[in-house]
C-alpha cells in the first residue's frame, strides 16, 4: 500500500486552477488561431508607417493599376499592385486595418454600455423595468438597421465618426437580450442572497457579484458584435453613405475597385479577403471564449 | 389562447406605434431636410419657402400626427425625386423584394436543413467540420463581395446568368444565393443543434430499440422536432432579409424596395424613405407577432409563461 504522504502534492490534488484555465485556452486551436491572427492584424495596422515607405493617399497617375506581385506583371516595388489613382495598394490596406478595428472596437465600447447596462437593470431589478427594456429592445429590433443608419449618415453626412456614432447608438439590442437573460439566471443563485443579507448596496452586488458572473457571456456578445459593426461599415462605406473617401475603409476600396474588377480583380480580392479573415478571427475568438468558458469546456 | 393572443397583439400594435414615432423623429432631426431639398447655394428665402410647403417649420409631433393620420388614409404623401405618389412606388417595387426574400430563405433553408442534418448524425466527422467551415464562413464574407464574385464567376466568366436587372427569373438567381447565404449560417447551427438534442432523446432511442432503421428515425421522428425553433429563427430572418435586402439589390440593380430606399436615401427623398423604413418595421412587426401566435399554438407552455 502506497503511502498518501509519498505521493507528490499535485498528485493529490490534482492540477491548480490556473493550470487548468491555462490547459483549457492553449488546448483550444481556434482560440490560439485567433489570437494570434488578431495579434498580428493590430500590430499590422499598428506598425503600418514603419512597414510600408509609401503614403495611402499619395497619388500616381503614371503608375495606375500596376497588378500584385504574383501577376506577370507585378512588381515588387508595389507588392499588391497600385489602384486607379496610382496609390499604393499594400499602404491602402494596411491603413485601412486601422480603420476597422477602430470601428469594431468604439462600436463594440459605446454599444456594449448601453446594452449592458439595459440588461443588467431589467435582469436584476425585474418588473417594470424589465417590461420597459424589452419593450425598448422590441423596438429597436423592429427598425431595420442598415436603412436607418443608411439614412442618418446620409442626412447629417458621412464620416468615421458619424458611422461610429449611429451603429453604437443602434446596435445595443444583442447586449441588452443577453446580458437580462444572463443576470436573470446569476440573480437567484445564493452568492447574491448572501450579499443582499449583508447589506451591500445595489451598486455593488450588481457591479461586484453579478456582473464577473455574467462576463463570459459579455465578452462573447461583444465579439460577435464588434464582428458585425466591421461588416456594417464596410456595407455602408461600400454603398458610399459611410466613411467617406480617400480614406482607406476596406469597404470603400471594394466600391472603388467595383468597375474594375473585370480586369483588375484583386482591387476587390484584397480588402474583401482582409475583411474576411478579420471577421473571421473575431468570430473565431468568440466561439473559442464561449467554449472554455462553458462549464465543461474546451472542446478544441 | 385567445387572451395571450390578445395580449401579443396589444403590445404589437404598441412597438407599431413607437417604431413609426421613432423613425420619424430619427429622419426628421438628424438633418435640416430644407436646406438639403433647397441644395447647394440656395437663398435663405428659398430654404424658407421650402419649409413652409412642406410644414417643416411646424412643431415635430405635429408633423408626426398629420404623417400618420395621412398614412391611414393611405396617403404616403409624393416622391421628391421620383416626382409620383410613394404608395404606388412602394406597391410597385414590394413584389420584387418579397420574392427575393422567398428565395433567399428557401435557398438558405434548402441548404441549412440537410447539411445540418447530416452534421448532426455524424458529429465531429469530415462532414461535420465541412458544414462547420462554410457557416463560418459565410458569417465572415462580406454579403457585397460575395455577391461581386457571382457576378464575376456566374455573369462573366461562365455568361449563365444576367449580371443586373430584374426581368425574369434568371434575375433573382444570383441575389437569391448572395443573400440567402449570407441568413444561412444561425439555420444551420440550430438544424444542427436542434437535431443533436432530438436524436440523444428518449423517444429516438425507444425509436431505435424498436428496430427502426436510421433514416426513418432521422426524418419521420427527429426531423419534425428539430424543425419547430427553425420557424420561429425563420420569421426574425426574413425581417432582417427584408432589411439586407438594401445591399443586395443595389449590388445587382434589382429593383425591388431595397434599392428603391438606397436610390430615396441618397436624394435625401424623405417621403419615400420613411415610407420604407416604417413599412419594413411593420412587416417585421407581423412576422414577429405571427411566429409567437403560431409557437404558442404548436406548445401550449408559451401561452401560460
Amino acid at each position: 500500500m502506497t503511502e498518501i504522504s509519498a505521493l507528490p502534492l499535485v498528485e493529490l490534488i490534482g492540477p491548480s486552477p490556473r493550470t487548468l484555465l491555462h490547459r483549457r485556452l492553449w488546448g483550444h486551436k481556434g482560440l490560439v488561431i485567433s489570437v494570434a491572427l488578431l495579434t498580428l492584424i493590430g500590430l499590422v495596422a499598428l506598425l503600418a508607417p514603419v512597414l510600408t515607405p509609401y503614403d495611402p493617399y499619395a497619388q500616381d497617375l503614371g503608375r495606375r493599376l500596376i497588378p500584385p506581385v504574383w501577376y506577370q506583371k507585378g512588381t515588387w516595388v508595389h507588392w499588391l499592385g497600385t489602384d486607379n489613382l496610382g496609390r499604393d495598394y499594400l499602404s491602402r490596406v494596411l491603413y485601412g486595418a486601422r480603420i476597422s478595428l477602430l470601428i469594431g472596437a468604439s462600436v463594440m465600447a459605446i454599444s456594449g454600455l448601453i446594452g449592458t447596462t439595459l440588461g443588467l437593470a431589467a435582469g436584476y431589478f425585474g418588473g417594470r423595468v424589465d417590461a420597459f427594456v424589452m419593450f425598448t429592445t422590441t423596438v429597436r429590433l423592429a427598425m431595420p438597421l442598415i436603412l436607418v443608419a443608411l439614412a442618418v449618415v446620409a442626412t447629417v453626412g458621412g464620416s468615421l465618426w458619424v458611422v461610429v456614432l449611429v451603429l453604437g447608438l443602434l446596435k445595443w439590442d444583442r447586449f441588452a437580450v443577453v446580458m437580462r437573460a444572463a443576470t436573470q439566471q446569476v440573480r437567484g443563485l445564493e452568492y447574491v442572497a448572501a450579499a443582499e443579507c449583508v447589506g451591500a448596496s445595489t451598486h455593488r452586488i450588481i457591479l461586484g457579484e453579478i456582473l464577473p458572473n455574467v462576463l463570459p457571456h459579455l465578452i462573447v456578445v461583444a465579439t460577435i458584435e464588434a464582428a458585425s459593426a466591421i461588416l456594417l461599415e464596410a456595407a455602408l462605406s461600400f454603398l458610399g453613405l459611410g466613411v467617406q473617401p480617400p480614406l482607406p475603409s476596406w469597404g470603400l476600396m471594394i466600391a472603388e475597385g467595383k468597375v474594375y474588377m473585370f480586369f483588375s480583380f484583386w482591387l476587390i480580392a484584397i480588402p474583401g479577403t482582409a475583411l474576411a479573415i478579420l471577421v473571421l478571427a473575431i468570430n473565431m475568438l468568440g466561439d473559442g471564449i464561449r467554449d472554455v468558458t462553458a462549464p465543461g469546456g474546451g472542446r478544441a | 389562447m385567445l387572451g395571450f393572443a390578445l395580449k401579443r397583439l396589444g403590445l404589437a400594435v404598441l412597438v407599431a406605434v413607437a417604431v413609426s414615432a421613432l423613425a420619424f423623429l430619427l429622419l426628421r432631426a438628424s438633418g435640416d431636410v430644407a436646406t438639403a431639398l433647397a441644395g447647394e447655394g440656395a437663398r435663405a428665402e428659398d430654404i424658407e419657402n421650402i419649409r413652409r410647403i412642406y410644414g417643416l417649420d411646424r412643431p415635430l409631433v405635429a408633423q408626426y400626427f398629420e404623417w400618420i393620420g395621412k398614412m391611414a388614409h393611405g396617403d404616403f404623401g409624393r416622391s421628391l425625386y421620383f416626382k409620383i405618389d410613394v404608395l404606388a412606388l412602394v406597391r410597385d417595387k414590394l413584389p420584387t423584394t418579397a420574392l427575393l426574400a422567398l428565395f433567399s430563405l428557401l435557398f438558405a433553408l434548402a441548404i441549412s436543413i440537410p447539411l445540418g442534418i447530416l452534421a448532426a448524425v455524424h458529429p465531429n466527422s469530415w462532414i461535420d467540420r465541412a458544414c462547420l467551415a462554410l457557416a463560418v464562413l459565410g458569417q465572415a464574407l462580406p454579403n457585397f463581395f460575395f455577391a461581386l464574385i457571382l457576378i464575376l464567376v456566374f455573369a462573366v466568366m461562365l455568361p449563365v446568368l444576367p449580371v443586373s436587372g430584374s426581368e425574369s427569373w434568371a434575375n433573382f438567381v444570383l441575389p437569391s444565393i448572395a443573400l440567402g447565404y449570407y441568413v444561412a449560417p444561425p439555420f444551420m447551427r440550430l438544424a444542427r443543434a436542434g437535431m443533436i438534442e432530438v436524436l440523444a432523446s428518449d423517444y429516438v432511442r425507444t425509436a431505435r430499440a424498436k428496430g427502426l432503421s436510421g433514416p426513418s428515425i432521422v426524418l419521420k421522428h427527429a426531423l419534425v422536432n428539430a424543425l419547430v425553433p427553425i420557424v420561429a429563427l425563420a420569421a426574425v430572418q426574413l425581417g432582417f432579409l427584408l432589411g439586407g435586402s438594401v445591399v443586395i439589390e443595389t449590388v445587382f440593380a434589382l429593383d425591388g424596395l431595397g434599392y428603391l430606399a438606397y436610390q430615396s436615401i441618397s436624394h435625401l427623398d424623405l417621403p419615400v424613405t420613411q415610407a420604407i423604413v416604417t413599412l419594413l418595421s411593420f412587416i417585421y412587426v407581423g412576422l414577429t407577432l405571427g411566429a409567437d401566435l403560431v409557437n404558442a399554438w404548436l406548445d401550449p407552455r408559451i401561452r401560460v409563461g
